[in-house]
């Protein structure tokens, strides 16, 4: 047992001074655009990323779901192409390209083969700036949207986030889903779609990386020709929103074997001088593995859940600290009394050394294992950007995060962590808990 | 346009030689006891992933006790002779590690994603849980618990899920294939750490396993690392061969009508027993998946899409899926969504109607050649990921194939004829070999959301 624990120390030692060496560089285009890079030409292939900001939350009063619809069919026919043609050229190629919409952004994902650049960005950049809304896709594009939102009335989890975000966020964009209503989907008309197209891919918002096969020169050439047939500038940003968190329980009636249990209060900005000390706080609480209190708490001992966590959830307008289970109805109770009583403990007690100490090593020794591959790296490098993070982030943020001290994290813990905010929102028929508390 | 795809023509037909030469990074090699080892390089970052492979999964339950395997997967985390519970979990999180383990039907595997220089840290544990587990009922019976949990949350709260588990107990006559891999419920609930056990004695031998190591490593410090630590367990000599029963003739078409007031939207599910891949004998289940491209593959570019989505407009959604790689019969499966005002009775003729015209109508050259193109690019792509190369690999090992199959998959798929695939889809897409489901709410229930708008 002894030589296990000098062996312990050692292998922790032997992580400690990983730190990631990933080489970025900064791409100014000749239009005055920015773009990150890691080239990497072992592979002949690369992985492009792009977000715009402002996402579904940029509806027009009356126009929810009109950002998702569209982004949906962007590849549905662009340019001189219909949508048999747009996917057969883009098969052609063997590329592929992902279109999504979520509350802050819409996201472009490419994945092309370096030999077949030029081909591949044409067809993306039709995509984005011409595509065609006609009617025929439109309507196919729209039905399969409305699937989507009568299978979500049905689904628990999306019935809980649904709920979650109306309670949280009322009247603000977040506070509805982005994906819209049947009613306000059924409503939208392709002047909508173009309407909606204008205000969200736009040049005024918008962040862009590659890593793989690709030239500094040859992506300046890229994203110059991508945004030059692109608005200017977008529609006006949501305003920041304060979350309502009035405390307790609140039970939204589901007929379902499982309550889904979605706890949350206000959390803190990423810019804030106690971030690191907060996430590791969270770490310790609910983070991911099976060390997290909450984890061993609810799932290792007692067997309440298949997996708890809470995260801290940075959107662009709001901050919070939200986590979720699911238990069976007859066990939601002891299982929100857990999660209170483990909340109520890290904020009056706070972390011990030892919890902060293995929380730092495995923040630290993850940190460098998170750039494996080219659409891994387009992917962190493009969220950097979007989030305000400086270039040479990666090369300074494991040393930040050594620097945070156990006092830190007690003290941040006791002033982040709010029961009396803390609250459950329960979907499903859980017994011992009042519907709408 | 024309001549740009003329060009592609000539890219893509190097990329086509590509695959081959991408084995150069693949090793492979045994240890004495009989555990296989194969060592994916890939040197651009520092970390790697070790996996252990155990060739055991579901389908080697005996009856009556389903879902064993995947408690003894969870079981695993408990704790061995020298070890705590959640030890193992702590030291590969103390060092920013990832972890985790699935189960199937044909495989249990455990991984670890760390930094390089822990390999021998990973092997190290691995090996020790190989042989020394440690379970207590008072250890078992939270665990139990958080199955059904897992169960409630995967299985038992969505409706699609519950179908598939009948479906797959109605295509399955007689092979284990038929039962949950996380187990019937009252099969689950009466498990012990006593039936764990015993399945883990049997099975959890180094001549029943697979090690996959991909990443910054190399093959002679895997093989140097592989024989100090899993070299010293002992091969269990009375390993019994996986002799499965198999299924008898299918002679009659099974239908379902599954009735959930959380379906809001009725769709059609079409299973058909297939054949799978087998060591040196693959082109049937490449045939087939090519087919399930053609058939039902991109909306805008699939028979099934092009007829029913785009033409007729009868479906809103249309897929066809195929899973090649499985040790024994696999299944071919179709999902049809219909538009709003189309019956499934009329969905499910014009299904029919539009799988006997693919058929009849023979395959369309242009598109079979663009499918190939896209899997020569695949093996490009697919070496940005590592991990995602070994989990195939590992998955392939314990379903009866080997590395040399793995290898040749890309060019067997890139010789696949036209001929093939439309007698790969008339031996199997045969009404006496299938599942028809019909998913739908309760009439009452239908009535209640008409009503209510």
């Amino acid at each position: 047992m002894k030589r296990f624990v000098a062996a312990v120390a050692l292998w922790v030692g032997a992580a400690l001074p990983l730190h990631a060496s990933v080489e970025i560089t900064e791409v100014t285009t000749p239009a005055g655009f920015t773009a990150w890079l890691v080239e990497e030409p072992a592979i002949p292939a690369v992985s492009l990323e792009i977000l715009f900001k402002g996402g579904t939350s940029l509806d027009q009063p009356g126009k929810r779901g009109a950002t998702y619809l569209m982004t949906a069919i962007l590849e549905e026919g662009a340019g001189d192409l219909d949508a048999l043609g747009f996917a057969q050229a883009r098969d052609d190629l063997a590329a592929s390209f992902g279109f999504d919409a979520s509350d802050d952004y819409v996201s472009v994902s490419a994945r092309f083969l370096s030999d077949t650049t030029d081909e591949a960005m044409a067809l993306l950049s039709d995509a984005l700036a011409a595509p065609r809304f006609d009617d025929d896709a439109v309507e196919r594009v729209r039905a399969q949207v409305l699937v989507g939102l009568r299978g979500d009335a049905e689904d628990p989890d999306t019935v809980a986030s649904t709920a979650f975000s109306e309670m949280t966020f009322g009247d603000h964009p977040y506070g509805t889903p982005g994906e819209g209503t049947i009613d306000t989907v059924a409503a939208l008309t392709r002047d909508d779609l173009l309407a909606a197209h204008k205000g969200a891919l736009a040049q005024d918002r918008v962040y862009i990386s590659a890593a793989g096969d690709i030239s500094p020169e040859r992506l300046a050439q890229v994203v110059d020709d991508l945004m030059a047939r692109l608005p200017e500038s977008g529609a006006a940003l949501p305003p920041p929103v304060t979350p309502n968190f009035p405390g307790g329980v609140q039970v939204v009636s589901f007929d379902t074997p499982q309550s889904v249990i979605t706890f949350a209060q206000p959390g803190l900005d990423r810019d804030h001088p106690d971030y690191f000390a907060a996430y590791i706080a969270n770490q310790i609480l609910g983070g991911s593995g099976f060390e997290a209190r909450l984890m061993t708490e609810v799932r290792e001992k007692r067997g309440l859940t298949y997996g708890i966590y809470s995260y801290l959830l940075g959107k662009d307008q709001a901050d919070l600290l939200i986590g979720r289970a699911s238990t069976a109805n007859a066990r939601a109770a002891e299982t929100i009394e857990v999660v209170r009583a483990e909340w109520e403990r890290m904020a009056t007690e706070g972390p011990t050394e030892a919890e902060v100490a293995k929380a730092k090593t495995y923040l630290i020794g993850g940190y460098p294992l998170r750039f494996d591959g080219n659409a891994a790296i387009a992917g962190i490098m493009v969220g950097m950007q979007a989030g305000g993070l400086p270039i040479d982030y990666i090369a300074t943020r494991n040393d930040r995060m050594a620097a945070v001290t156990v006092e830190d994290v007690r003290r941040v813990a006791g002033e982040l962590l709010d029961p009396q905010a803390l609250t459950f929102l329960v979907v499903g028929q859980p017994e011992g808990l009042e519907a709408g508390n | 346009m024309i001549s740009t795809l003329r060009n592609m023509s000539i890219a893509l037909a190097c990329a086509v030689a590509l695959p081959v030469a991408a084995a150069e990074d693949v090793t492979s090699f045994t240890l004495d006891n009989g555990m296989e080892v194969v060592v994916v390089e890939d040197h651009r970052s520092p970390a790697v992933v070790h996996m252990i492979w155990y060739k055991v999964g579901a389908a080697d339950e005996t009856p009556g006790i389903s879902g064993v395997a995947h408690l003894l997967e969870h079981l695993m985390f408990k704790g061995t002779e020298t070890r705590d519970p959640g030890e193992f979990s702590g030291i590969v999180q103390a060092n920013g590690g990832s972890e985790n383990a699935f189960t199937s039907w044909d495989y249990t595997a455990y991984f670890q994603r760390v930094a390089a220089d822990l390999l021998p840290q990973m092997m190290e544990m691995e090996a020790d849980r190989m042989s020394n587990l440690r379970l207590t009922e008072e250890q078992t019976a939270p665990e139990v618990s958080v199955v059904l949990e897992e169960r409630n949350q995967r299985t038992d709260s969505n409706p699609a899920a519950l179908y598939r588990e009948q479906a797959r107990a109605a295509l399955y006559l007689n092979h284990p294939y038929g039962r949950p891999i996380i187990g019937w419920r009252h099969e689950v609930a009466a498990l012990g750490a006593e039936a764990a056990l015993e399945f883990y004695g049997k099975h959890y031998v180094p001549n029943n396993a697979v090690l996959v190591v991909a990443g910054d490593v190399t093959p002679e410090r895997v093989r140097d690392l592989a024989e100090e630590y899993y070299g010293p367990i002992p091969p269990n000599p009375d390993l019994a061969p996986r002799d499965r029963v198999t299924e008898p003739p299918h002679l009659a078409a099974r239908r379902l009508v599954f009735e959930d007031p959380r379906i809001a939207q009725p769709y059609l599910s079409r299973t058909y027993l297939a054949p799978e891949r087998n060591s040196g004998v693959q082109e049937t289940a490449a045939a087939l998946m090519l087919l399930a491209d053609l058939l039902g593959g991109a909306p805008a570019t699939s028979h099934l899409g092009q007829a029913l989505q785009f033409g007729s407009q009868k479906a809103v959604y249309t897929a066809a899926y195929y899973q090649p790689t499985s040790l024994d019969a696999s299944s071919f499966s179709i999902t049809l969504v219909p538009a709003d005002g189309v019956t499934l009775e009329e969905a499910e003729a014009a299904l029919d109607a539009e799988i006997a015209n693919f058929l009849d109508g023979g395959v369309d050259g242009a598109q079979l050649a663009r499918l190939k193109r896209q899997y020569a690019a695949n093996a490009i792509y697919a070496k940005d990921n590592a991990q995602g190369r070994a989990r195939k690999i590992g998955a392939a090992l314990t379903s009866g194939l080997t590395l040399a199959d793995v290898e040749a998959w890309p060019e067997v798929i890139q010789s696949v004829t036209e001929e093939d695939i439309l007698a790969a889809g008339r031996a199997v897409l045969v009404p006496e070999g299938s599942v028809t489901g019909w998913l739908r709410a309760p009439k009452d229930a239908v009535d209640v959301v008409e009503v209510s708008q």
